[in-house]
């Protein structure tokens, strides 16, 4: 297990690196800069703007310089395009944004969605069964940046319950609207993975065996049955939670949060350069180490897994 | 008690308890008006985007101008017919040969920790500004505004010491230019020349914006920043003028999505939003006394590439009159855009200051008389039904450029038979292909740098920086070189805005206006200023 | 966002049970599939709606970049949907017929959908086929490669792209299909490790014929069930995603439109009160993947029945 996690981690470097380049030879490549606009600068001015970033290196230079700044002190940087700001201050504003929301789409989304799917596998052609399987297709057909306008309309306009935006320190009344838009889909998925694949345990011999010692359905449910169900479910929450996070563009946009979607999209269009980079490497950390949480709570969850 | 008017009543409750008695009562009135002021004197507007910088040194774009403005002031204000008002400055004197400004500074002027502001501080600033060291965005500003040594500085050449700008004493600055320049007084109304606090950006470096790090010398002090999210600024207890400042609070929210914030606006939530593209006239309707049209100094137009080497189709001058004429201008603004703008067929914008908007022929025709013309041209040109033209129109993403465009590709193919390829490109790589000449027609829009006609037809010049069609015209470049000296260049302007409607290196389009919606309690907007420099120290919320 | 890997792998186990048992395995599965009632209506509305996309702009009345000029502007009274007026779906913000649109844009998100599926099972399969077949140190190699690609946050990627090397309908199946071939990679190799044992394959080697012909020749017709399946879930997919890419200002160019740039305009023009103009391309939009969904399950079920 431990050489499992170890040889993982290793492999995580590498990948970050690879990264790291492939953004940087990306944005390399893009039309642009960070300093045009629709008035092109003075040259003088651009030539003392671009001496400040560093920008006037070659390129292998500023690769080098940029990771040993990571590695050596974190710093990534300051922000081409929020002048005042650093990478690092920008991220610490935005990333407890999102992360706050989108840990709560997430507790929302697997307790729903799990609940929802145990309910229609085992009143299976019912109308709970109907139910649950409509309200979840529902949800994931309705793209978020149409819901996220509806509920707007709704929860403000019309009703006046909720402020149409923003964060506040993230007070529960501006967490409601995020969270409801960004859970819903994710939600609906969770439900039918957990639906099918508690469908396929309670065909097992084990849980057969079980109900037919006279077992409790609810204990037969609880003790045996939720632990194999869960698997595939867990298998699904490392692409959703990436999904989360890269889906928080809509929920920023809509609901001026101030989360890192905004920045990251707003720094690829900006040609923000640094930005950018922080962003895809802060992301990708979290990807590979999402999927090594998954990994491990898979192997303990299913004591067959051996790494 | 709903869930909202349960906040409303917290956020009014503690505003009351902070602002003191003064205005609580909510009988207080506006000193020269006399009308009855509200008791929440807070003022909520919303931003389409962060802006880079609200250091007055590095600001860069309109929005964070605004802010700038309200944070801090420089040696003059504009009011609200955008004629000069004394600002840190009370007067100035100008010498013979028109090179050297001296400016008196009022002696009561303070930061907000408490010390004055002295001429120094402006020294300071311009200095700083000017250093590469700071490689600050806006630091052409300094150039334009012919600063002694500004180029040289800039450029490195020069110590910023060297600058054309010294403090005599703490109340008297000397300011020496390259050559005279008749509008100087009011570019010291621009963020980039307004003081800042040496001692607290020594201490904090880039930090130094941040609130509770920020001193400011303008009638309202930083008192929360989140970027992407909101900016609060709130009366300056030490500004010179505070008693005559009414709104206590400003805060500016970030809201990219121009309905969410309309959405936001009619909840309540904010006082001034801006107008969705073409919802003017529904919203003019129901709200007369909120939805405002104001004139703004910007021309929309459409420009060719005649570069060497570029399209063959668009050097015939005949097809750029053709597709000029087919455009209907009338549809655009009042159908697509519906805001108030005004239809253009001069580049120059109508509203501009001294300047009277000359007899385009083309102007006074009908629309049928126009498409005919058109079609007479391209007859000519060697188009027609069997050889059909196809252009290519670049634009930048953007819902209301899309509509335009779709709007006048319709009309060049309804008309002419034309066939428009449409690219939405990303504002960076649009601006790439248009500086690169990458493109066949291009979508342009132009601001005023300062208002006379100059700021818009000097784009049209063989050498300018920003003439994107690159249009070589002998002609016009002596017209404006002698327009800069001339005292009356109005003739100039006319003879160049015939040139351009000869020779179509642009199609004009329209002329901008600013639509926004505006709390109807909300008073003091300054509607008459072409350039909208709007300060939050004139304004003031009546009660219902 | 994708298809679950666990949901498709049962197809692959009752493959190889239909290859012992000796029946046809497809015989077997469309039976089941016609059994399954949803699935069968769901195919049935699938065919319509192909049928709308490609032969609902012959009904328009209008091209569907003609704008009429008349309307801008005017939308709330002269652009709602009518038969009189020839605008069954009424007008869209620009003048434009939105049934004309709505056709196109079911065409184009179709299109999408499918295409970027397709690109995604034809990397994923050859390249997990390879992997499988060789084995070893390559197949290491190979699926490292892919567990490296799996960490990388691939939205972020694409927006770049498409900011970078501007947007175009290539442009964005190739980003699709990148995104989404990982799994099908290792779903394939998986099940290419079970066939590569099998006496055909072995006689094929002893015979001489060369890897790249038993990989395509003998493997890859294997793997078509689990592809199948896999495929068509995937393609609901593509078309939510490409809804997300339309919403960012990145997707297809106009006058051409999609689905997702449709539903985008609609949504902010609702609270006028321009409910058609989100209404119908939404209808289509939910149509096509509820569709698309029941199709999917049906033939994953047909293909394996022990699931349910």
């Amino acid at each position: 297990m431990l050489s499992f996690v170890v040889r993982r981690l290793a492999v995580a470097i590498p990948t970050l690196l690879i990264l790291v380049i492939l953004s940087f030879i990306l944005m390399y490549a893009a039309p642009g800069g960070p300093f045009n606009s629709e008035r092109p600068l003075p040259p003088e001015v651009l030539a003392n703007i671009e001496a400040k970033y560093g920008l006037d290196q070659p390129f292998w230079k500023q690769i080098v310089n940029y990771v040993s700044g990571v590695v050596t002190s974190f710093d990534f940087g300051p922000s081409f395009q929020y002048k005042d700001r650093s990478v690092n201050d920008v991220i610490a504003q935005g990333f407890p944004v999102t992360l706050t929301y989108g840990f709560w789409s997430f507790v929302v989304a697997v307790t729903i969605g799990v609940s929802l799917g145990v309910a229609a596998a085992i009143k299976q052609n019912t109308w709970i069964d109907y139910f649950a399987v409509g309200i979840s297709i529902g949800a994931q057909v309705l793209p978020n940046f149409v819901m996220a306008p509806i509920l707007l309309l709704v929860f403000t306009l019309w009703l006046g319950w909720l402020p149409g935006g923003g964060w506040s320190g993230g007070q529960w009344q501006f967490l409601i609207m995020p969270v409801i838009a960004l859970s819903t889909s994710y939600m609906a998925s969770i439900a039918r993975i957990t639906r099918s694949s508690m469908l396929e345990v309670l065909n097992t011999n084990f849980i057969r065996t079980a109900q037919a010692k006279g077992l409790p359905m609810r204990r037969v449910i609880w003790r045996h049955a939720m632990k194999p169900t869960i698997l595939p479910v867990l298998s699904y929450l490392g692409p959703a939670f990436v999904g989360m996070i890269t889906g928080s563009v809509i929920i920023d946009v809509f609901f001026s949060t101030g989360g890192i979607g905004q920045f990251f999209v707003n720094s690829a269009f900006n040609r923000d350069y640094s930005v950018i980079m922080g962003i895809t490497i802060l992301v990708g950390t979290l990807t590979i180490l999402f999927n090594l949480v998954v990994d491990i709570l898979y192997a303990w969850i299913d004591p067959k897994i051996r790494y | 008690m709903t869930l909202r008017t349960k906040l409303l009543a917290t956020t009014s409750a503690v505003l009351i308890a902070t602002t003191g008695a003064l205005y609580a009562d909510g009988h207080a009135t506006h000193p020269e008006t006399g009308e009855v002021l509200a008791s929440d004197q807070s003022f909520t507007y919303r931003d389409l985007d962060e802006s880079p910088s609200i250091d007055p040194g590095m600001a860069e774009d309109s929005a964070g101008g605004d802010i700038v403005r309200d944070l801090f002031e420089g040696l003059y204000n504009q009011d609200a017919s955008g004629s000069l008002a004394p600002g840190v400055a009370l007067s100035h004197t100008v010498s013979d040969d028109n090179l050297t400004y001296t400016f008196t500074l009022r002696d009561n002027a303070k930061w907000s920790n408490g010390d004055t502001v002295t001429a120094g501080d402006f020294e300071y600033a311009w200095k700083r500004a000017a250093s590469p060291e700071l490689a600050s965005p806006y630091s052409w500003f300094l150039e334009i505004m012919a600063l002694e040594n500004a180029s040289e500085v800039i450029a490195g050449d020069l110590d910023p010491s060297e600058l054309g700008v010294t403090a005599i004493d703490d109340t008297t600055l000397e300011v020496r230019l390259s050559q005279p320049l008749p509008y100087f007084p009011l570019m010291l109304t621009h963020y980039t020349t307004f003081p800042v606090p040496q001692a607290t950006i020594e201490e904090h470096g880039t930090d130094w914006t941040k609130p509770g790090n920020m001193v400011s010398n303008g009638a309202y002090v930083l008192t929360e920043h989140v970027p992407q999210e909101r900016l609060v600024r709130e009366r300056n207890e030490m500004y010179w003028d505070n008693e005559n400042t009414i709104i206590e609070k400003v805060t500016s929210l970030v809201i990219n999505d121009e309905n969410v914030a309309l959405t936001r606006y009619l909840a309540g939530e904010l006082d001034r939003t801006h107008v969705p593209a073409g919802q003017f006239p529904r919203l003019s309707a129901e709200f007369p006394d909120q939805a405002v049209s104001v004139p703004e100094a910007c021309s929309y137009y459409y420009m060719f590439n005649l570069r060497d080497g570029a399209s063959e189709d668009v050097q015939d001058v005949n097809v750029r009159r053709a597709l000029s004429l087919a455009v209907d201008r009338d549809i655009i603004v009042e159908n697509v855009l519906a805001g108030g703008q005004k239809p253009a067929y001069t580049f120059t914008h109508w509203a501009t200051a001294g300047f009277e908007t000359p007899d385009i022929p083309k102007a006074s025709m009908t629309q049928a008389e126009r498409n005919e013309m058109a079609v007479e041209l391209m007859t000519e040109a060697g188009y027609g039904p069997d050889n059909p033209l196809e252009i290519d129109l670049v634009y930048n993403t953007s819902d209301s450029h899309k509509s335009v465009a779709v709007a006048i590709s319709q009309m060049w193919k309804q008309t002419l038979g034309v066939e428009t390829v449409l690219a939405n490109q990303e504002w960076q790589t649009f601006l790439e292909a248009r500086n690169n000449g990458d493109f066949e027609v291009a979508r342009g829009g132009w601001c005023a740098d300062y208002n006379e006609a100059s700021t818009f037809l000097d784009l049209m010049q063989s050498e300018s920086g920003y003439n994107d069609s690159k249009f070589v015209n002998a002609e016009v470049d002596a017209l404006m070189e002698e327009a800069k000296t001339s005292n009356n260049a109005q003739a100039n302007y006319d003879r160049v805005e015939e040139i351009i409607a000869e020779e179509a290196p642009i199609i004009p389009i329209y002329h901008y206006a600013s639509v926004y919606m505006y709390n109807e309690n909300l008073e003091g907007w300054p509607f008459e200023n072409f350039q909208q420099q709007w300060y939050s120290k004139d304004l003031y919320k009546i009660a219902e | 966002m994708l298809p679950n890997r666990a949901a498709v792998e049962g197809v692959a186990d009752q493959m190889a049970l239909a290859e012992v048992k000796g029946r046809s395995l497809w015989a077997d599965a469309r039976i089941r599939f016609f059994r399954n009632r949803a699935a069968v209506i769901s195919l049935v509305m699938l065919g319509l709606v192909a049928a709308f996309a490609l032969f609902g702009g012959m009904f328009a009345q209008y091209e569907p970049d003609f704008v009429n000029f008349s309307l801008i502007g005017s939308n709330a009274y002269l652009g709602v949907p009518s038969i009189e007026t020839g605008h069954y779906f009424g007008t869209d913000s620009n003048g434009r017929d939105l049934f004309a649109r709505t056709a196109m844009g079911t065409g184009i998100s179709l299109m999408v959908g499918v295409v970027g599926a397709l690109v995604a099972v034809i990397v994923g399969t050859l390249y997990g086929a390879t992997a499988g077949y060789y084995g070893g140190r390559v197949d290491g190699i190979m699926m490292r490669i892919v567990d490296v690609l799996m960490s990388i946050p691939f939205m972020f990627v694409l927006i770049l792209m498409l900011v970078i090397f501007g947007r175009s309908i290539f442009m964005l199946f190739l980003g699709i299909g990148l995104i989404s071939w990982l799994d099908m990679a290792r779903i394939a190799r998986g099940q290419t490790l079970t066939i590569k044992n099998k006496e055909f394959v072995e006689v094929a080697v002893a015979t001489g014929v060369r890897p790249s012909k038993i990989i395509l020749r003998h493997i890859v017709p294997n793997l078509l069930g689990i592809v199948i399946v896999y495929a068509t879930l995937l393609v609901p997919n593509m078309i939510i995603f490409e809804s997300f890419i339309s919403f960012l200002g990145l997707g297809v160019q106009e006058p051409a439109t999609s689905l997702g740039a449709l539903i985008n305009e609609g949504s902010r023009t609702m609270q006028f009160g321009y409910m058609w103009q989100i209404s119908f391309p939404l209808f289509f939009f939910v149509l096509t993947i509820f569709a698309f969904f029941f199709v999917g399950d049906g033939l994953r079920d047909a293909l394996d029945p022990k699931d349910r």
